[in-house]
């Protein structure tokens, strides 16, 4: 019923569409949806298995006898752990959490200029970003491990936030969106009063909310994603990703666990993305069309 | 001349002072390793011992003598070629569709199509499609329906590695250049589609390429050098399903020959020249696609 009701309140709205067009799209999305979410009904689907099902050849994709056993698992042998797990889950939020903000903040702070100011150096400065991107970043590994021996920040979590701060893509992808605001809109901000610092945090931030939401989700799948083992050698200072690693990689034994391992790693950036996705929507409907 | 750049320079002062703390970052860790590596390609370099000078040798190695980077080579262009605007195309069209939802079921929507990417079990999943004995989803499917007779070793057979390579790649094409389309739509000014509308355009197709592409050039041009860094780059499908070395090297890419040895063999210098060889690759590709993108909306 609610889905018959969003789609003639669209129809209504929406200009230049016809029936034909939106049921031939609707076709095209379910037959191609249902081809893309096999890895999320697998992952689902296997950590509610107990683990005769999961040891079964060749394996389904549907559970036949759910059970939360993996997790309980999972919970014990995360107990016994050496280092208490609360800590691994503090270090993950202060990596995570550090290298994503810093990015999207430090990343947006120089895009701005890059966008809509005029300075000697800018089309320089911007075109070696782009430029960076297409660099192999498995051999820049071994001289970027070099410069933060150097630094001295080895085994510190800056070893990993300050590298994950200066990616190219996002500032790309900020510089883009704002290049697209109109000029009016700071300048008028300028009348008023306002210097760059505020232009920034007040008028252009928020009008590139959609932008910054994606870099944040990008920014957040890579930091999470990563086990910190090249640079953090205290256990105190490893992050979740690599505690749950080094449950799952425990042999046979641990294959339950090890599915509801990859439950939550999957499970908490895609929390993280349906949150932020439907925030970059919100800015529509506020923006656009009021209902 | 001289002192009117000093002025301007002095006069943009906050714009230096913004852009200051990404651009400390961005030369300590990304310009000065690639400097760096640029240097090792000129080197033999073992990580062990310090770099010794070889001058263009690691270079004339990989094109005259090693056969297996001209395949790889070869498979990466193919894999590009096919790959990359076959991908741009699907992010583009799929962040379109999505962009007619609203809510939460757009959310979802989002995240179907963004699941291969942030589910992190995709090359689990392959394996058992393509997986080579008679259980393998696609072999148990192409044996009911009769087309099979026997069980294909799909990621074993030197021609069918390089057309699953493709297929695998395309489904996990809804990546970074997806989601920045999806965002781009959402920045666009909505009076532009009612002047449209005035100026007679009729229907969602002219709506798309005379309004909707134009306003969203710039996410279009980050798609694309996205996607270009994606395609050239392609190598983790290749190891994660057809294995290193694959079957004959059929699967061998640029980049997995660089993980070979830069973390196999150790060969630091040598991995250096690869990366410079992609790199050069992949900027003058970038040239020709942001010509072509010049294009859009005309």
């Amino acid at each position: 019923m609610k889905a018959i009701k969003l789609f003639r309140v669209k129809r209504e709205k929406r200009l230049n569409r016809s029936m034909a067009g939106n049921t031939l799209l609707f076709l095209l999305m379910i037959a191609c949806g249902l081809a893309m979410i096999l890895p999320l009904v697998m992952v689902v689907n296997n950590c509610l298995k107990p683990l005769d099902e999961l040891f079964q050849y060749p394996p389904k994709i549907f559970v036949r006898n759910p059970t939360l056993e993996n997790f309980s698992d999972l919970f014990r042998l995360m107990n016994d752990s050496w280092v208490p797990f609360s800590r691994y889950i503090l270090n993950t939020i202060l990596i995570t959490g550090g290298g994503m903000l810093g990015h999207v903040i430090i990343a947006s702070l120089a895009a701005y200029p890059l966008a809509k100011h005029r300075f000697p150096g800018k089309d320089t400065l911007f075109r070696m970003v782009v430029l960076s991107m297409m660099f192999s970043w498995t051999v820049t590994q071994i001289p970027q491990y070099v410069i933060i021996s150097w630094l001295h920040i080895n085994n510190t979590y800056m070893a990993l936030i300050l590298p994950a701060c200066s990616f190219g893509m996002g500032l790309y992808l900020m510089k883009q969106f704002m290049e697209q605001l109109p000029d009016s809109l700071m300048e008028s901000a300028r009348l008023d009063g306002a210097n760059e610092w505020q232009v920034f945090w007040q008028i252009v931030m928020p009008n590139v909310k959609p932008a910054w939401l994606t870099l944040a989700i990008f920014q957040f799948q890579q930091m999470w994603g990563n086990t910190g083992s090249t640079f953090l050698r205290d256990e105190e200072l490893k992050p979740l990703q690599y505690a749950l690693f080094q449950i799952s990689a425990g042999g046979a034994a641990r294959a339950g666990a090890a599915a509801a391992v990859t439950f939550i790693i999957a499970a908490v950036p895609i929390t993280f993305f349906l949150i932020c996705q439907k925030n970059v929507l919100e800015t529509m409907t506020t923006s656009g069309i009021k209902e | 001349m001289d002192s009117t750049l000093m002025k301007r320079i002095k006069l943009s002062k906050s714009s230096y002072l913004m852009i200051a703390p990404y651009f400390i970052l961005f030369f300590l860790f990304t310009v000065l390793p690639v400097v760096m590596s640029i240097f090792f390609s000129f080197t033999y370099y073992n990580m062990l011992e310090m770099p010794k000078f070889v001058g263009w040798k690691n270079y004339v190695k990989l094109f005259l003598e090693d056969d297996v980077f001209l395949t790889s080579l070869r498979n990466t262009l193919l894999l590009a070629v096919i790959t990359g605007p076959v991908s741009y195309f699907l992010c583009l069209l799929f962040a379109w569709i999505i962009n007619e939802f609203k809510g939460w079921l757009r959310a979802f929507l989002t995240l179907i199509f963004y699941a291969p990417s942030i589910c992190g079990n995709a090359y689990v999943v392959w394996n058992l499609i393509l997986s080579g004995d008679r259980y393998g989803y696609l072999n148990g499917l192409l044996l009911k329906l009769g087309i099979l007779d026997e069980a294909i070793v799909w990621m074993k057979t030197e021609k069918y590695v390089l057309p699953m390579l493709v297929i695998v790649q395309l489904w996990l094409s809804l990546g970074t250049g997806f989601l920045a389309f999806i965002a781009g739509l959402q920045t666009i000014d909505k009076t532009l589609y009612e002047a449209g509308a005035l100026d007679g355009v009729k229907n969602r197709w002219q709506e798309l390429w005379y309004i909707t592409l134009p306003a969203m050039k710039p996410q279009l041009m980050f798609g694309a050098v996205m996607q270009i860094t994606q395609s050239f780059a392609i190598a983790d499908v290749s190891l994660q399903l057809a294995g290193n070395p694959s079957v004959n090297y059929a699967g061998a890419t640029v980049v997995t020959h660089l993980l070979d040895y830069g973390t196999v063999r150790f060969e630091m210098g040598y991995a250096s020249a690869i990366a410079t060889v992609l790199f050069l690759l992949m900027v003058g590709s970038n040239k020709l696609v942001q010509k072509l993108l010049g294009r859009v909306g005309e």
